[in-house]
């Protein structure tokens, strides 16, 4: 599949020099990016990156600071009302009513966006098999599982069958069970519908599975655009990693200096390498730590992942999840001992 | 405009179907009242020499419908706050519907939830004869028991869309609902009052409620209905403009 994303008519969403401040803090800066029809698109980064300011503003919850969304060639800011009524959202909280049945929580959506009664009925009929939610649809919703309140609001978001979902941390919480079948929901949602479909993740694997393509999103700023496998050849070759108890930095710089390295990541006793060929690379590196005298007590080779890259563009890994400092860490701590 | 009615219908049929659905809710909304109109009622009955032919329960009896549309109305409309915690007004917000139909649809919704509690006791006077109203008094009470209604449910969005989270409820409880009730006339005469008091009662909108009802049920009343019934009009659109605007730009 290949989207022409100069054009201006096939781009279903176009962000130009968008920013969002809250106070102070800078949740978006100066983001541009152009979505094309039937895409499915993942915006990964850790929480707090801006990943739901973005989406905020694309479904006119928040407005903009500065910048432009165009949504199906609506101005975000300016035609709120064309924009809503071409898209459906999945917010990343709980926006469910209840103390409604299922199918009730669909039926209100469906008066929402104007649909007739039999329309209503046919489209509830429709999202419930899809989601597989038919027998527990005349129960109140406070007696859903988790699973099931999230498989309904994706139901509720194609109601009205909208040219662009926005899914908000789709998967957030869930078992693993639960995740595949909505990765399976999200896959023939694009390929029976033709939706643009939006997503928001922190889980790697989700979006290296489920995505055509995806913006890494870090502190408000896109730092990597591609797809997938793009975005990993740009590391190239190998993942090395060696478990060092003991490095010197002489031994960190000529590795570091070393012609077939392309990165190098200190953490915690352990290298993360980026080479060109992992595996005759071992040799060299062993040798290296021999007449440095230093010692080495593990070591793996592998294809990169998105994590590598998140953690090339970055400087950090997503997992630490905003908890950066170590003092803030401590801090959290002390604070949890106290209670 | 077919829209726009729609809008208002789906609102308002979502606050009866939960209204009809929690029965225990509906109980505990009325217990208060009910507590006030036999305890209060009885309680003070022996001391109360205000007409001699009038008893202290035909007294608040109109007092005590104003009071349950005036906790139900006003709690109805800080709901909001409540569907902004559970993340269901984003669902509304989003959608491609007026603010201002929304705002109607919520406030119907609540008046029709809110009659029907605070009718209960208005039969219950009836039937124990402790109001006896030709058939168009109890038309004009209706109409009362609509504005006040209507007027703070408006009130009740107004001050929820300017708050972030259900705990201020009981600050709105202490500071507004309760004031309001007790400087109303519900539970005493608005006559030989002290001057604060009466510049105090004549300064709530709730008097004028409480006073026009009184009024239409056939007991004794302060004012002209005209004036209660201007004055109420008056507060209602007050209210719902200011309600509406502030709802209108509420975030979610």
């Amino acid at each position: 599949m290949s989207i022409s994303l100069t054009t201006q008519d096939t781009a279903t969403i176009a962000v130009r020099r968008l920013s969002k401040d809250f106070g102070r803090i800078k949740a978006l800066a100066d983001v541009s990016l152009v979505i094309g029809k039937g895409e499915l698109f993942g915006l990964l980064g850790p929480n707090g990156a801006g990943k739901t300011t973005l989406i905020s503003i694309l479904s006119t919850i928040l407005p903009p600071s500065r910048g432009e969304a165009l949504v199906c060639g609506w101005n975000v800011a300016t035609q709120q009302e064309a924009v809503r009524r071409s898209i459906g959202v999945v917010f990343q909280d709980p926006s469910l009513d209840t103390e409604l049945t299922g199918e009730e929580n669909l039926d209100f959506h469906g008066r929402l966006y104007g649909l007739d009664t039999r329309t209503r009925r046919n489209r509830v009929n429709e999202v419930l098999a899809l989601v597989d939610l038919e027998e527990r649809r005349h129960d109140l919703v406070n007696t859903y599982s988790g699973g099931m309140r999230r498989r309904l609001e994706i139901a509720r978001g194609l109601m009205h069958q909208p040219q662009v979902l926005f899914l908000d941390e789709p998967t957030l919480g869930l078992d693993p069970q639960t995740r595949r079948r909505i990765w399976n929901y999200i896959r023939s949602l694009k390929d029976s519908f033709g939706m643009t479909i939006i997503l928001t993740t922190h889980y790697m694997e989700e979006a290296d599975q489920l995505c055509s393509r995806i913006a890494i999103i870090d502190s408000g700023v896109i730092v990597g655009l591609g797809s997938p496998d793009e975005l990993k050849s740009t590391l190239g070759g190998d993942v090395l990693e060696l478990a060092v108890p003991r490095p010197t930095e002489e031994f960190v710089q000529s590795l570091r200096s070393h012609a077939s390295v392309r990165s190098l990541l200190l953490q915690n006793g352990s290298l993360m390498l980026t080479v060109d060929d992992g595996e005759s690379f071992i040799p060299r590196t062993f040798d290296l730590a021999h007449d440095m005298g230093i010692r080495i007590s593990g070591v793996s080779v592998r294809k990169p992942n998105l994590e590598d890259v998140f953690i090339k563009m970055t400087g950090r890994e997503i997992r630490d999840e905003g908890i950066k400092e170590p003092k803030e860490r401590m801090r959290i701590y002390r604070w949890g001992m106290r209670k | 405009m077919n829209l726009f009615f729609g809008t208002v219908y789906t609102l308002w049929l979502r606050e009866v179907k939960r209204f009809m659905r929690n029965k225990s809710r509906l109980i505990g909304s009325m217990a208060m009242p009910a507590l006030f109109l036999v305890v209060l009622g009885s309680g003070f009955s022996g001391v109360f020499r205000y007409q001699s032919d009038v008893s202290y329960v035909e007294f608040i009896g109109p007092g005590i419908v104003a009071m349950s549309l005036l906790f139900s109305s006003m709690f109805g409309g800080l709901n909001v706050l409540w569907d902004k915690q559970f993340g269901f007004l984003k669902e509304i917000l989003v959608a491609p519907v007026s603010r201002t139909g929304i705002m109607a649809g919520k406030t119907l919704g609540t008046v029709t939830t809110s009659m029907v509690k605070a009718g209960v006791f208005l039969v219950a006077l009836l039937a124990l004869r402790l109001a006896r109203p030709d058939p168009a008094g109890v038309l004009m009470a209706l109409i009362f028991m609509f504005l006040i209604s209507a007027s703070f449910t408006s009130l009740g969005i107004a001050f929820a869309s300017q708050m972030k989270d259900p705990h201020g409820f009981q600050l709105i409880m202490n500071f507004l609902i309760m004031p309001v009730f007790f400087l109303s006339g519900a539970l005493f005469p608005l006559e030989g009052q002290p001057q604060w008091l009466t510049l105090l009662t004549y300064l709530n909108p709730l008097t004028y409620g409480v006073d026009g009802m009184r009024y239409a049920l056939g007991a004794s009343h302060a004012f002209s209905p005209t004036l209660s019934m201007g004055a109420l009009v008056l507060f209602w659109a007050c209210a719902t403009v200011v309600g509406t605007v502030l709802f209108g730009r509420m975030a979610a």
